[in-house]
């Protein structure tokens, strides 16, 4: 009686959890199996059509539009991440050895992360014409867009790298000193190897945050037509979407999850390394 | 041989001062080390040890005062030019690098002369090199053959277990040759048998490398069996310097005598040289030099107090054994003797009940000055019958001699120890503070509580008090007594 009541709810269990699995990844499944089809229209009166690599092949070949934006996003999430990456760390070790203040300014630091994208976006939009106005040369578009993004990730990398830091020992940086070298030298040969994990997390967010931020970058862009995944896809909503773009998303996607997959594989073999060794000594 | 300069003290440390946020963690404080002597500073946790280590280190500037190593000023150097190293408590090894690689760290930034010369500006200068990569070879893997750790250069130094990378540790500090091997409590972490064979393992580098080892720890064993030179702090300031057998026979002061060894320490009175009262019996002694009815601190070590049965008139106090524990070598004993509890140590044992006799030879009896025998402050008169001190205003009667002092008088106030009475709730008191330390004076407790107004209390209380309590300082205006300062007249 009692085994029946329990194999119940065990079904009950699974059913939810795949019924949550199946909300979440509902959306990314269909884009996938839809970037195998030839048709311009998902779901129209053609129904899934013949597979086919036909959009993959227009992706590269015939949609420069979309090839251009997906450039300028990689362009800026990647110049943008690696700026905030090291101001970021460099932040955050500031931050550590600060002996007073060190909890207003990371309140202030953290402010950012909580706002309302949209004030930031017009915050940069009107920091442009201001900074126009009194003759400094600043132009919106590419560079003012690698600026942007790279202030609005900023806080993220101190959150990933900061409790690292917090973990650490804290004579590290002395023993560094201790042992001969200099205070930049210790920074670097000692404690930023230590923070290189929280680093690439943080790297890794910033780019992500980059690729799908779109107000800012809508607000930002100018009028020279600098055009991100983002953007180039509302934009093109009002007519006709590229239907390349599935094929695209599902590039991301498959990057994004190997990506993962490798960062978990390496992690796991180093603990087990790590296992080993300890039942060695 | 090379040319050798012998600085006969390697470290001096004058009048440094150290304040932290208003904190005075180190009082005025000097100290001379010789070359080559294993020195242990100790103290209890809080007593400014580590901060004087870390001064010497570098890591850490003195608010005011001079540290020289071997005659050179060097309180301005930053750490990565001293010619020390430290072993951190908690190790601090390099976690991203291997063994070899932690050892030979400092090793690789290190610069040696070439041997070759060069003509610069009129001066020959000496060329300086890097090691070469054989040389870092052969010098980690000796280190390591020091510690006893010669095949482990490879192996990770998350792998290892506390006591081999504590090793690695003192390897690393070695391998650059320091003139000065600095010790921050590096046996703090460690189970209790391998803190033992550590100790021996320090003591033989010591003597085999022939350096000179600063060691900071609170574990008094651990400094009495390993030093040449104990330095006891308390407080900031240097209570004791001595070898582990000075300060244990012969304390400076009722801090060290308690915080050193087992001690029995009482209050008493120097009746003449060579003669002391206390529990109402006079003692011969065998110190001298004190005036006439001075109080002052008794200690008597639990080895030195002999026990015959009652009546035989051997003894010089009559006393109740309270208890006994077989300590595996010894009997300790709790004899209640004139209203002190007596802790005394002996291979035959004292039934528990019974009456005894205690004998206490002359050389057993140490007597040590008073640290302090009154609180006294210095306050200002503020109105009639006010006395504004500590931080506080207070009433206290301001009549001296009839006399009424004016207002605005500078006096100095002085408490007895009996004039302050301590209370659990922190808003029952005066003046909030923590207590510090207490040490049991047989009929009572002298309490030592650091206010939050930076000031030091004494207080005799029959109560026993926690260590690091929170507690309300309230005084008694009745015993508390003034004394005018004469202003200084000259212009």
């Amino acid at each position: 009686m009692r085994s029946t009541k329990n194999k119940l709810l065990l079904c009950f269990k699974w059913a939810f959890l795949i019924v949550v699995l199946a909300c979440i990844y509902l959306p990314i499944l269909l884009i996938i199996v839809y970037s195998f089809s030839g048709e311009p229209n998902i779901g129209g009166v053609n129904g899934f059509g013949p597979f086919t690599f036909a959009l993959y092949k227009k992706l590269f070949t015939n949609s420069p539009r979309l090839m251009d934006a997906t450039k300028n996003t990689l362009i800026i999430g990647v110049s943008s991440a690696l700026i905030a990456t090291f101001v970021g760390t460099l932040t955050s070790v500031g931050l550590y050895y600060l002996r007073k203040g060190k909890k207003a300014v990371n309140f202030v630091s953290e402010i950012t992360v909580i706002n309302a994208d949209i004030v930031t976006a017009v915050g940069f939009f009107l920091l442009s014409i201001f900074l126009t106005r009194i003759g400094l040369p600043v132009e919106k578009g590419m560079g003012w867009l690698i600026v942007a993004h790279a202030v609005i990730t900023t806080p993220y990398v101190i959150l990933t790298v900061s409790p690292r830091l917090h973990q650490l020992n804290p004579n590290l940086y002395e023993a560094g000193l201790d042992l001969g070298a200099g205070p930049m030298r210790s920074l670097f040969t000692v404690i930023v190897p230590q923070l290189i994990g929280g680093m690439i997390s943080g790297f890794a967010l910033a780019f992500t945050l980059s690729l799908d931020d779109f107000v800012v970058t809508n607000l930002n862009k100018g009028t020279n037509g600098v055009e991100t995944i983002t953007t180039f896809v509302y934009a093109s909503l009002r007519r006709s979407l590229d239907p390349a773009i599935r094929a695209l998303s599902t590039i991301i996607f498959v990057i994004v999850l190997v990506a993962l997959i490798i960062f978990n594989i390496v992690k796991n073999r180093k603990l087990y390394r790590q296992q080993k060794q300890q039942n060695f000594r | 041989m090379k040319e050798q300069k012998t600085f006969d003290r390697i470290i001096e440390v004058k009048n440094i001062t150290k304040i932290f946020d208003d904190t005075t963690v180190i009082d005025d404080l000097n100290l001379s080390i010789k070359r080559g002597q294993f020195v242990t500073l100790l103290g209890p946790s809080g007593c400014g040890k580590t901060t004087l280590l870390r001064m010497i280190a570098g890591f850490t500037a003195p608010t005011s005062g001079k540290i020289f190593i071997e005659g050179q000023d060097v309180t301005e150097m930053p750490p990565y030019k001293r010619p020390v190293n430290t072993v951190f408590q908690k190790y601090a090894l390099f976690p991203h690098l291997n063994v070899f690689k932690n050892v030979a760290f400092g090793l690789k930034l290190k610069k040696i002369p070439s041997g070759e010369k060069k003509a610069k500006g009129g001066t020959e200068k000496e060329i300086m090199r890097k090691f070469t990569k054989a040389e870092i070879e052969e010098k980690v893997n000796r280190a390591l053959k020091l510690v006893g750790l010669d095949d482990y250069g490879y192996r990770d130094i998350n792998s290892l277990s506390g006591g081999q990378q504590q090793r690695v540790a003192i390897a690393r500090a070695l391998v650059c040759e320091p003139k000065v091997l600095l010790l921050d409590e590096p046996l703090g972490a460690l189970d209790l048998k391998m803190r033992k064979e550590m100790q021996i393992e320090l003591m033989k580098m010591h003597r085999e490398l022939g350096i000179t080892f600063i060691y900071v720890t609170h574990d008094q064993e651990e400094a009495l069996t390993m030093s040449d030179v104990v330095v006891v702090l308390n407080d900031g300031l240097i209570q004791q310097i001595g070898t582990p057998k000075q300060v244990y026979d012969e304390p400076a002061n009722a801090f060290v005598a308690d915080f050193i060894g087992e001690s029995n320490v009482l209050s008493g009175t120097m009746l003449k040289d060579f003669s002391v009262s206390f529990l109402g019996a006079q003692f011969v002694c065998e110190d001298k030099g004190f005036a006439k009815n001075e109080k002052v601190d008794i200690v008597i070590r639990p080895e030195d107090i002999y026990i015959y049965p009652l009546d035989t008139g051997k003894g010089q106090l009559a006393g109740k054994v309270l208890g006994s524990v077989f300590k595996g070598t010894y009997y300790e004993m709790e004899i209640d003797a004139g209203g002190y509890e007596f802790t005394v140590q002996s291979t035959t044992e004292a039934t528990p009940g019974a009456m005894v006799e205690l004998r206490i030879e002359p050389n057993g009896i140490h007597i040590m000055k008073k640290l302090r025998t009154v609180n006294q402050f210095i306050g200002t008169v503020s109105g009639e019958n006010r006395v504004d001190f500590c931080d506080g205003s207070f009433d206290i009667n301001t009549e001296i001699g009839g006399v009424a002092l004016e207002k605005g008088t500078k006096v100095k106030v002085f408490v007895p120890f009996d004039g302050v009475e301590l209370t659990d709730d922190e808003e029952d008191g005066e003046i909030g503070g923590n207590v510090t330390h207490s040490l049991y004076k047989g009929t009572y407790y002298q309490v030592q509580v650091y206010s939050d107004t930076d000031e030091d209390f004494y207080i005799d209380t029959t109560d026993e008090w926690d260590l690091n309590d929170r507690v309300g300082i309230k005084l008694d205006k009745n015993k508390i007594r003034l004394e005018v300062i004469e202003e200084e007249s000259d212009a």
